[in-house]
């Protein structure tokens, strides 16, 4: 069976907390304890109908407040594939955390109200999953049964979405007009709107082709950790661990080894279940060699006639995490890429990016919570990296601030400062 | 060559994947292990991650003293198989040496008295991460914990204040005293758990599968008898042919009727099952809405 990863973003106003309570719903993942539970305590909080959004809001906080605050994650599965949902808050004040839940899905749904139309909320949502590169995007257009299922109104939104989103890169864009609460076109295509030709929501998650959307071609292969058994039986064993980040790595390869340079040939790829003849993404093995070459943890094995780009200036978007420090020009930090860690400072913060309206403000000297900019970063040691939009596994990076240990940003490398 | 691989290695790479970063980055990792199945399964990934050497960290068990026979024997052969050292926080211990209270009462449960013993070995030990075996499929609070847990100097998590986490890069950095929980299994689910089970063939203990029990109900939970439980009145035991959908402390994990006595068996009954399995076994999640969270706050798993 085949896994699809999700993010949704939106507020209880959009009906998404109603949209996954109906895939969970429909695909019988709610259990009766469940919504015996969210009944009693809809019925404590004297709301008038059952909240599905507390299925979702699991903190005592956002039971309290009614909100979103943090990313929860969802499990639903069909006979035809298992579906891991990030559900993140929709609200600005919680970009980060949207951010956090949209890094690892394959596919992002941003919900509209079909009477309200494209908002600065959905444009917002839909530049973060260009920016983080998802590589499909469903735009659900919700509460059609609010404007009696017309078709009109659907293709006016889609149109208006349509002219906003050709500014951004998203590679494969889907319609689908819905009502979550009615059930319509979420599993079963809707008897409502006839004219709607597509895939219902379930269908389009079930049949969207994500095989594609990695990366097969730039092999790269970080180390992780170098394991030497030293047992009677494995006196000399010396193999190097770590998850394929791109590209197939076959026995018998002539590879380069980042950051010595030196040469070798792939002697076996190993696994617990025995030794497989090829390996990808994103695939956890052991490597060996034919040669005795010195790797530690943060090299990278490459094809010779493939390299990524080996640099300490680096041009970057970095969405901004903190609200105790902030990133200015001169500020200095700790950036994790891979499976390297190194001190890196901030050559220049060359704009800053308005997340509603896409202007850029060349005059910021800072970044703070939640915005997002364009950064030049200088690393004390060079990193082995590819451009993000080639491969979100080698183009991405976390800033940490070594003061307080915490995670403060997210990086999206665009390339080598020229 | 379609470069395919099913939803269950995938979840297993992304396991190896964070037991391997947690191995090259921390000084002393500690491996929970209660005998249950989620831990079963989490120790059979890390023996992958390292093959052919050991798993290069120590396994912990949080002893209640209310233990399973068949579970504490199933749990120290599989540390001798793997020749790997056990380290048991003992609750028993704490109590002796005062450092908790033991409750009274019928309903008096040692699961609370856990988090005191395990934050006593944690400090004894100086573990600086520890690999547990929740999974966010659990519970609405667990459903929301990073896959690295960050945990203060007094083991506590704030959950309004944790750690973004990003793509595959995981920031284990802490100061002497604090401590990161990591749960390498959080994206599984139960139906994952007994899928991957079934297709590596793992051994799991007998108390699992379908069998005849001396039990009696309490807040529609059936208990077993024996020592650790005291009956109150009304409370009649019966034989039922049961099993346990969880395993932990015998005085608060309930048993679901079933007839299930085979893997095959018990993946059937959970694909059609419509309650939770913390709902249907554990009495202690009954208390409020927030049980979990609020003790979670308090450095439980």
């Amino acid at each position: 069976m085949e896994m699809l990863r999700f993010a949704t973003a939106g507020s209880v106003d959009d009906g998404k907390s109603t949209l996954i309570g109906r895939l969970l719903y429909d695909t019988k993942t709610i259990f009766e304890d469940q919504m015996e539970a969210v009944e009693k305590a809809s019925v404590q909080m004297g709301t008038e109908y059952t909240n599905l959004a507390l299925l979702t809001d699991g903190l005592r906080a956002e039971r309290e407040q009614g909100i979103t605050i943090d990313v929860a994650y969802r499990y639903f599965a069909t006979p035809r594939r298992k579906f891991i949902i990030a559900d993140t808050p929709g609200h600005i004040q919680y970009t980060r955390n949207m951010v956090t839940g949209a890094s690892t899905a394959d596919l992002a749904i941003v919900l509209i109200d079909a009477r309200k139309g494209v908002l600065e909320q959905s444009k917002r949502h839909a530049f973060l999953a260009s920016l983080l590169r998802i590589p499909h995007l469903v735009l659900a257009v919700n509460k059609m049964d609010l404007v009696d299922y017309d078709q009109q109104r659907f293709e006016e939104v889609r149109n208006e979405f349509r002219d906003f989103a050709a500014k951004l890169n998203i590679a494969d864009l889907t319609f689908i007009p819905v009502s979550a609460l009615h059930g319509d076109n979420i599993v079963d295509r809707s008897a409502n709107m006839e004219w709607y030709q597509g895939p219902s929501l379930l269908h389009h998650l079930e049949e969207v082709h994500i095989a594609s959307d990695r990366n097969l071609i730039d092999a790269r292969f970080p180390v992780q950790y170098v394991i030497r058994p030293q047992s009677d039986q494995y006196h000399d064993y010396r193999g190097y661990a770590g998850t394929v980040a791109g590209g197939v790595l076959r026995t018998g390869d002539e590879v380069t080894v980042l950051a010595s340079g030196f040469s070798s040939t792939i002697k076996s790829i190993d696994t617990f279940d025995g030794p497989v003849t090829e390996a990808f993404s994103p695939m956890a093995v052991t490597i060996r060699l034919n040669d005795e070459i010195d790797i530690s943890r943060g090299d990278m094995i490459v094809r010779p006639n493939n390299q990524p780009n080996v640099a300490q200036d680096i041009d970057a978007m970095v969405c901004w995490m903190s609200e105790r420090v902030s990133l200015r020009p001169n500020s200095k930090f700790v950036i994790k890429h891979t499976t390297r860690s190194t001190k890196a400072v901030v050559k220049d913060l060359t704009y800053l990016l308005d997340i509603n309206t896409l202007h850029r403000d060349d005059s910021a000297s800072e970044l703070a919570l939640n915005e997002i900019g364009r950064v030049q970063i200088r690393s004390q040691v060079p990193l082995f990296f590819d451009e993000f939009r080639r491969n979100r596994q080698t183009g991405s990076f976390v800033v940490i601030d070594e003061a307080s240990n915490v995670t403060v940003g997210a990086g999206m490398i665009l390339g080598t400062v020229s | 060559m379609s470069f395919d691989l099913s939803h269950l290695r995938q979840l297993e790479a992304e396991s190896i994947h964070i037991f391997r970063e947690v191995a090259a980055e921390f000084e002393r990792p500690c491996l929970l292990f209660s005998g249950g199945k989620d831990s079963i399964v989490m120790l059979h990934v890390a023996q992958k991650a390292f093959w052919p050497a050991k798993m290069p960290f120590v396994v912990m068990h949080v002893d209640t003293g209310h233990n399973f026979a068949e579970v504490l024997e199933f749990r120290d052969r599989r540390v001798a198989e793997l020749g790997v050292r056990l380290v048991v926080a003992s609750v028993q211990e704490a109590i002796d040496a005062g450092r908790v209270v033991e409750e009274t009462g019928p309903r008096a449960s040692r699961n609370r008295l856990q988090t005191a013993a395990l934050l006593h070995a944690i400090e004894e030990h100086r573990f600086d991460a520890l690999f547990g075996g929740a999974r966010r499929d659990e519970e609405k609070a667990r459903a929301k914990e990073r896959v690295y847990s960050f945990r203060d100097e007094f083991g506590q998590w704030d959950p309004k204040n944790q750690r973004p986490e990003l793509w595959s890069l995981y920031n284990g950095r802490i100061r002497m005293g604090e401590h990161i929980r990591v749960f390498p299994i959080s994206n599984y689910t139960e139906l994952d758990i007994w899928q991957y089970i079934k297709d590596e063939g793992i051994e799991i203990p007998s108390v699992y599968f379908a069998h005849r029990r001396e039990v009696f109900e309490r807040d529609s939970v059936l208990l077993s008898t024996g020592p650790y439980v005291t009956l109150m009145d009304g409370e009649e035991p019966f034989i039922e042919t049961v099993r346990y959908r969880t395993v932990g402390d015998m005085s608060c994990t309930g048993a679901v009727p079933s007839s299930a006595d085979t893997v095959d068996k018990i993946i059937e009954e959970v694909a059609a099952t419509r309650i939770t399995e913390r709902g249907a076994t554990r009495a202690d999640d009954k208390v409020s809405e927030a049980a979990m969270e609020d003790r979670k706050k308090e450095g439980y798993f």
